[in-house]
């Protein structure tokens, strides 16, 4: 965008409003309704929870003050540190799969399919990608566990089909199964949206800069790593940014799909904090548990934020 | 961050030389490739695939031929049944009244953050940002049990409105992160000239920054009508009476019913995914165009 701006146009002072003449004090007001709505629905509730925090409260009686008691049994408590392990898997599932996968899809589809197989064929790839992305997670469970329960479920009448039936499996009833297919079906839902965002970027490359690295010899892989990925990186991190903070507040396939079990086999923290919630009224603890994953995640969010503005300025100054 | 929504340059348009346009020079390898992403189409598609099949299948043709035989006869009373028991176009009106009032509200509210932090550039943006995007970082647990008590205070417990204010703070989050970032990227001669011409900054705003932001508006508004109409713990625990319920809600709250056997869970499955397959269809090309549609035309 900033070649955009004509050479030799003055510049306004930096860092200040690009309307001229405008003072930049006034632009709160146009915060006000945005920081009251977020006031009331999000950060008072915050607030509120990390006062539960130090207190014991079973959502009846007045919550009563404990100090430090609940910080102290979630960092003794092997549950906890289970469910933050299973994060990484979900990160894996919902992060570092889903980007690697739509990097080399979008540009498949985008470079090749789109190119020597007509627009229209891609884009048609494209939907079908992104078809589990617009299915309600609910629904999406329902059907999959519809397709992966032991007895006359899809995959295993399948298998049994094709003369595998040694293979059929209780997929998300038994531990060594159950994390390894919600990671598959995380993967599914996930993939869409990187190469729906990808696919758009790409749009952005001027088809030139292949050209001449394709004449210079450069493999499609050199391609690939050199041009489109360093092109699309601001999107990448977009991607890496929203789907590292789904991956860690995961809730809605663990709750639909297995309740975070066998045992605590696919137990993650937003499961584990909700059970402490609503199945064992141990609202002070599952407070706690909520405020730490929210912590975790702030910290992620901000490195990132703060890592992207610096590029973004780096970028900017070229 | 910018350049997600940034405009495409308009130099830049992607050509067609000759030699690369459909059809041109299809190698054995391109075939393979080609073979490859059709697989992975299927593959993903199959679950789809599988509820369109068993939604007009007889249970008890299900019980003799199983999930994958395509149906003996078309059978519909499993699509009729679910229709009629969750009074169906009463939480199609209502996961789209509150979806689309969202959409609407979180986009316009988007606008005005992002025009103080991106073009008002105000002090401390960055941790306004952070402070907003707290709304994407918390799980939503976290908001049950104070939300709870303070909108029954309101009068609003059990009401749409709730939810409604709930998702427009939470999908505007993400709205005001990304359109901050787009914002700070605008044109600045056009602000100028507007400026130069007397107008105001509210009326710069809708002269200006919205006209050509629309494009990168349009895409948020279709992603947060997709989201919200998605959502399921907030709407599940706010909307408790069966009048007020979203589609998700209605459909899983029959799961476990007696009466619902796997060819009337399928066909709950198939009624709950068409209303947005549908409006994702219509905006297919709105949602890729928008993102990198030309802002300087």
């Amino acid at each position: 965008m900033a070649s955009a701006v004509a050479p030799g146009a003055p510049k306004a002072r930096p860092g200040g409003p690009l309307i001229p003449k405008t003072n930049r004090r006034t632009y709160w007001l146009y915060l006000v309704p945005g920081l009251t709505l977020l006031t009331i629905v999000i950060i008072v509730p915050l607030v509120w929870n990390i006062y539960l925090t130090f207190t014991s409260y079973r959502g009846i009686r007045a919550p009563e003050w404990i100090g430090l008691e609940n910080w102290q049994r979630l960092f003794a408590d092997a549950t906890f540190w289970t469910s933050f392990q299973n994060s990484l898997a979900m990160i894996a599932a919902m992060v570092i799969v889903p980007t690697l996968l739509g990097l080399v899809l979008a540009a498949m589809l985008f470079d090749l399919i789109g190119k020597k197989f007509g627009a229209r064929f891609a884009s048609f790839l494209r939907a079908t990608y992104y078809l589990p992305q617009i299915l309600p997670t609910v629904i999406a469970a329902i059907v999959i566990g519809w397709i992966l329960r032991p007895q006359d479920g899809a995959l295993n009448t399948i298998l049994e089909s094709i003369g595998l039936g040694s293979l059929a499996h209780n997929w998300l009833g038994s531990p060594d199964t159950a994390m390894p297919s919600l990671m598959v079906v995380l993967v599914w839902v996930q993939i869409g949206y990187p190469i729906v965002i990808f696919m758009a970027a790409l749009q952005r490359v001027d088809p030139e800069l292949y050209e001449a690295a394709e004449l210079d010899g450069a493999g499609w892989f050199q391609r690939f790593r050199a041009i489109t990925v360093g092109m699309i990186r601001p999107e990448i991190f977009v991607v890496v940014l929203t789907c590292t903070i789904a991956a860690l507040k995961v809730f809605g396939p663990v709750y639909a799909l297995t309740g975070g079990g066998p045992g605590t086999s696919t137990i993650v923290p937003s499961y584990y904090a909700y059970s402490q919630f609503f199945q064992a009224q141990q609202v002070g603890y599952g407070a706690t548990i909520a405020t730490a994953l929210t912590a975790v995640v702030a910290v992620v969010s901000i490195v990132f934020v703060t890592v992207q503005s610096r590029l973004e300025r780096r970028e900017e100054g070229r | 961050m910018a350049a997600v929504l940034t405009p495409t340059k308009p130099e830049r348009r992607r050509r067609t030389p000759a030699g690369r346009g459909p059809g041109a020079k299809r190698k054995a390898g391109d075939w393979v490739i080609l073979a490859v992403a059709v697989v992975i189409g299927l593959f993903i598609a199959f679950p789809f695939i599988l509820i369109v099949i068993n939604s007009f299948k007889s249970p008890t043709d299900y019980a003799t031929s199983g999930p994958l035989a395509l149906p003996a006869e078309i059978y519909t009373d499993g699509i009729s049944a679910f229709w009629e028991r969750v009074n169906f176009p009463e939480k199609v009106w209502n996961s789209f009244f509150i979806s689309g009032t969202v959409a609407v509200l979180a986009v316009l509210l988007s606008m005005f953050n992002a025009f103080a932090l991106g073009i008002g550039r105000i002090k401390g943006r960055m941790w306004i940002v952070i402070l907003i995007l707290l709304a994407n970082m918390l799980p939503q647990e976290v908001l049950l049990y104070p939300l709870y008590f303070m909108f029954r205070e309101a009068g609003l417990y059990d009401n749409q409105w709730a939810v409604i204010i709930i998702f427009t703070v939470i999908q505007s989050a993400f709205g005001t992160y990304l359109l901050a970032s787009v914002y700070s990227t605008f044109p600045k001669e056009l602000l100028e000239a507007a400026s130069l011409d007397g107008a105001g900054r509210w009326r710069v705003l809708w002269r200006v920054v919205y006209p050509i932001s629309r494009p990168t508006l349009s895409v948020l508004l279709i992603f947060f009508f997709i989201w919200t109409w998605n959502e399921f713990l907030i709407p599940l625990t706010f909307l408790i009476s069966n009048a007020n319920q979203t589609v998700p809600v209605a459909i899983t709250a029959l799961q476990g019913d007696r009466l619902m056997d796997v060819t009337t869970t399928s066909a709950s499955a198939l009624l709950g995914l068409i209303p947005t397959l549908i409006f994702f269809l219509i905006f297919q090309r709105t949602l890729t165009r928008g993102i990198t549609a030309g802002a300087v035309k």
